[in-house]
């Protein structure tokens, strides 16, 4: 059904958006006219930091010693052995500061947030690692936090709503809808259209009106760069795939934005499959959906026949969004990525063997990703390099592994 | 031809010294045939427009009421044709209430905008509010409308400065939207001194009649907004009638055109003469 339709071939991939925050026919500024005067000062805000060495040196430092970036390049030695095709590296993002790759861009943004003269900060959050990640810059920075969480999130992440609230911040659990992170973006808005003066909305995924999904790619973009690096630095070449799993997609197009213009390199993104494609309960926008406007920007949606946004289903709480960045949307449909899926079950089974096998505890969102590699490592073939992004820890999910091991803990 | 009726309303009012009294109501809340009924009743209970909303998953701008209001309605059943299926059995009785749609864009991208536009116009709608399309994203809508002759509402903030202002009102008709508040729907109060010089700045700018809404519950606000503007809209505290009818167990009809009439009593009491 979402055969990609065939637009011209842009010359270059990576100068996207444009200046009307499109990329393609995604994207755009589909925000109340309240809130339109904010999101255009906040991208001119952004856009003059990008020329401001002062902040770049503040961000790279933070990024250094506060984060611990660069995070390695991993050699999975025996999931290598075990998929028996080309080499696979991680990007060890799990071993970042919060555990997960979203505080990247916490520190982006709480910087902009201050050069900007804010003094609350919201965000909304699905598995808990976003508003962990806004939740730690806050208190780094003496900023009040408020974090919109859906009820049953803050039901199935409860160890993540505890560390906000241990940093400081405020978890409002939000009971409209399905309660989950489409519910607490809607929510999110809503306080930021009635605090227009002093809060600054701290999205945390690469979607949402422009200028979101163009300044959250650029702040995860430090990890694809890393990776160029790093696999120049291992190997002597790019690899022949980079792969991650897509929720709303910043994990995954920070990973892929560095390497866009490299044709030889593929691009794969993993959606969640929830149940399977074959039922109504997954949370794959790509696979499963077809465009529309949702929060901000146009882009794939899960919705019914008539245009109603439908409830997504995940084991994964931050890939639980019906929605995807816009930027991927526009991947998908000019043919330069490639967007697969996993479900529960294969996220459950690559969670535990990458534990047993490499030592690591994945994140459920990264199991995602992991699940695809032994298709993508025999498709690269021996003697192929695949860099996958392990976007964060798995240690918020031992409770819902647990669960479905059949366990108690 | 459909333009017409908003304008002509305006006239009108302007020839009897009044503010214009706009009742919002969501279509399909609670059922369809108690909707038409409530919908049927507004001219007489003083309505003279009537905003129509149409129910969305995900409505970004609304506060509690209108957002149970959706869904209720979304429960019962409600789709974009309904809606406009229940706009053309209101047009059957009558031809000069202005009808405005309000909701939110996605239900449109999936209709299609000409398709959608043609339907509408056909049903006797005359114009449409699109919370989540500002004027940056308006034009294919504005267009699509355009042709079908019917109004994008524009909508003006506490947050319009003079700067934005001129973009807002580009390609407007009808009449334009005054958000009284920052915030979602049903949450603060307006408060008509403030809102005075912001409707002064808008009309002189637009030259078009300015309705204001998003803060007006009760019969004395609607008064005092009417004093200062070309209309005041009430649309949460309707919508908590239809809720609180339905808790008590009490005709929603009735509940919803009783507050309808206290509200549009106050807004024809309002004044004698228009601000200049």
């Amino acid at each position: 059904m979402n055969a990609p339709t065939p637009p011209a071939t842009p010359n270059d991939f990576a100068a996207y958006p444009d200046a009307q925050g499109r990329f393609g026919q995604f994207g755009g500024r589909y925000v109340a006219e309240t809130l339109m005067p904010l999101v255009l000062d906040l991208e001119a805000a952004y856009l003059a930091t990008r020329e401001d060495a002062e902040f770049q040196a503040e961000m790279a430092d933070l990024l250094t010693h506060y984060v611990g970036r660069p995070s390695p390049l991993y050699f999975a030695e025996r999931l290598t052995e075990h998929f028996g095709g080309a080499k696979i590296y991680f990007k060890r993002e799990d071993l970042n500061h919060t555990g997960a790759h979203k505080i990247n861009n916490c520190i982006g943004q709480i910087l902009l947030a201050r050069k900007m003269g804010k003094t609350r900060i919201i965000a909304e959050t699905g598995a808990g690692q976003h508003g962990v990640a806004t939740a730690t810059v806050c208190a780094r920075f003496g900023l009040p936090c408020v974090v919109y969480m859906g009820a049953v999130d803050v039901e199935r992440q409860k160890p993540n709503v505890f560390r906000m609230n241990l940093l400081g911040a405020e978890v409002t659990p939000v009971t409209s809808g399905a309660s989950t992170l489409k519910d607490a973006m809607n929510e999110a808005l809503r306080d930021w259209v009635t605090n227009v003066e002093d809060t600054y909305y701290l999205i945390g995924s690469a979607a949402g009106p422009h200028p979101y999904p163009m300044m959250v790619r650029d702040f995860q973009a430090i990890m694809g760069r890393e990776i160029r690096e790093q696999i120049l630095e291992a190997e002597g070449r790019l690899p022949d795939a980079v792969v991650a799993c897509v929720g709303g997609g910043s994990n995954a197009i920070g990973t892929f934005h560095p390497f866009l213009n490299d044709e030889q390199v593929r691009i794969i993104g993993v959606e969640a499959a929830g149940d399977g494609m074959g039922t109504d309960r997954h949370a794959a926008a790509i696979n499963g959906g077809r465009p529309g406007v949702l929060h901000g920007n146009k882009t794939y949606l899960l919705q019914d026949a008539e245009g109603q946004i439908t409830e997504a289903h995940s084991i994964s709480a931050g890939l639980d969004y019906p929605g995807i960045g816009p930027e991927h949307s526009w991947l998908h449909d000019v043919g330069r990525a490639q967007y697969l899926t996993a479900t529960d079950i294969e996220a459950l089974d690559a969670f535990k063997l990458c534990a047993e096998l490499e030592g690591i505890i994945p994140a459920l969102e990264s199991s995602h990703a992991i699940a695809r590699l032994p298709d993508i490592a025999r498709k690269v073939g021996k003697g192929g390099i695949v860099v996958m992004n392990l976007s964060g820890r798995g240690d918020k999910d031992v409770a819902t592994v647990a669960d479905h091991l059949g366990r108690t803990i | 031809m459909t333009k017409s009726r908003i304008e002509a309303r305006f006239a009108a009012l302007k020839a009897q010294d009044r503010a214009a009294f706009v009742a919002y109501v969501m279509a399909g809340d609670p059922d369809r045939a108690t909707a038409l009924k409530i919908l049927q009743g507004l001219p007489a209970a003083g309505a003279d427009l009537i905003e129509l909303g149409f129910p969305f998953s995900d409505p970004m701008a609304e506060g509690p009421p209108i957002q149970k209001a959706a869904q209720r309605a979304l429960k019962d059943g409600m789709t974009l044709k309904g809606v406009l299926d229940l706009a053309a059995e209101f047009r059957q009785g009558d031809d000069t209430t202005p009808l405005i749609m309000m909701g939110y864009l996605n239900p449109l991208v999936t209709w299609g905008f000409e398709a959608f536009a043609q339907a509408a116009a056909k049903a006797g709608i005359d114009g449409l509010i699109i919370v989540d399309c500002p004027p940056e994203e308006a034009d294919p809508l504005a267009d699509a409308l355009d042709a079908a002759d019917i109004s994008l509402i524009r909508l003006a903030t506490p947050t319009t400065d003079d700067k934005r202002l001129p973009v807002v009102l580009r390609r407007t008709s009808g009449f334009v939207y005054y958000v009284s508040v920052t915030g979602v729907t049903g949450a603060k109060e307006a408060d008509a001194e403030a809102v005075r010089p912001a409707v002064a700045r808008i009309r002189a700018a637009s030259g078009l009649p300015v309705a204001v809404g998003f803060g007006i519950r009760t019969p004395e606000r609607a008064g005092a907004i009417a004093q200062v503007a070309d209309a005041a809209v009430v649309g949460s505290a309707l919508v908590d009638e239809v809720a609180d009818a339905l808790a008590m167990n009490e005709d929603v009809t009735e509940r919803v055109l009783s507050k309808v009439r206290a509200l549009a009593e106050a807004v024809r009491r309002a004044r004698t003469s228009l601000p200049a």
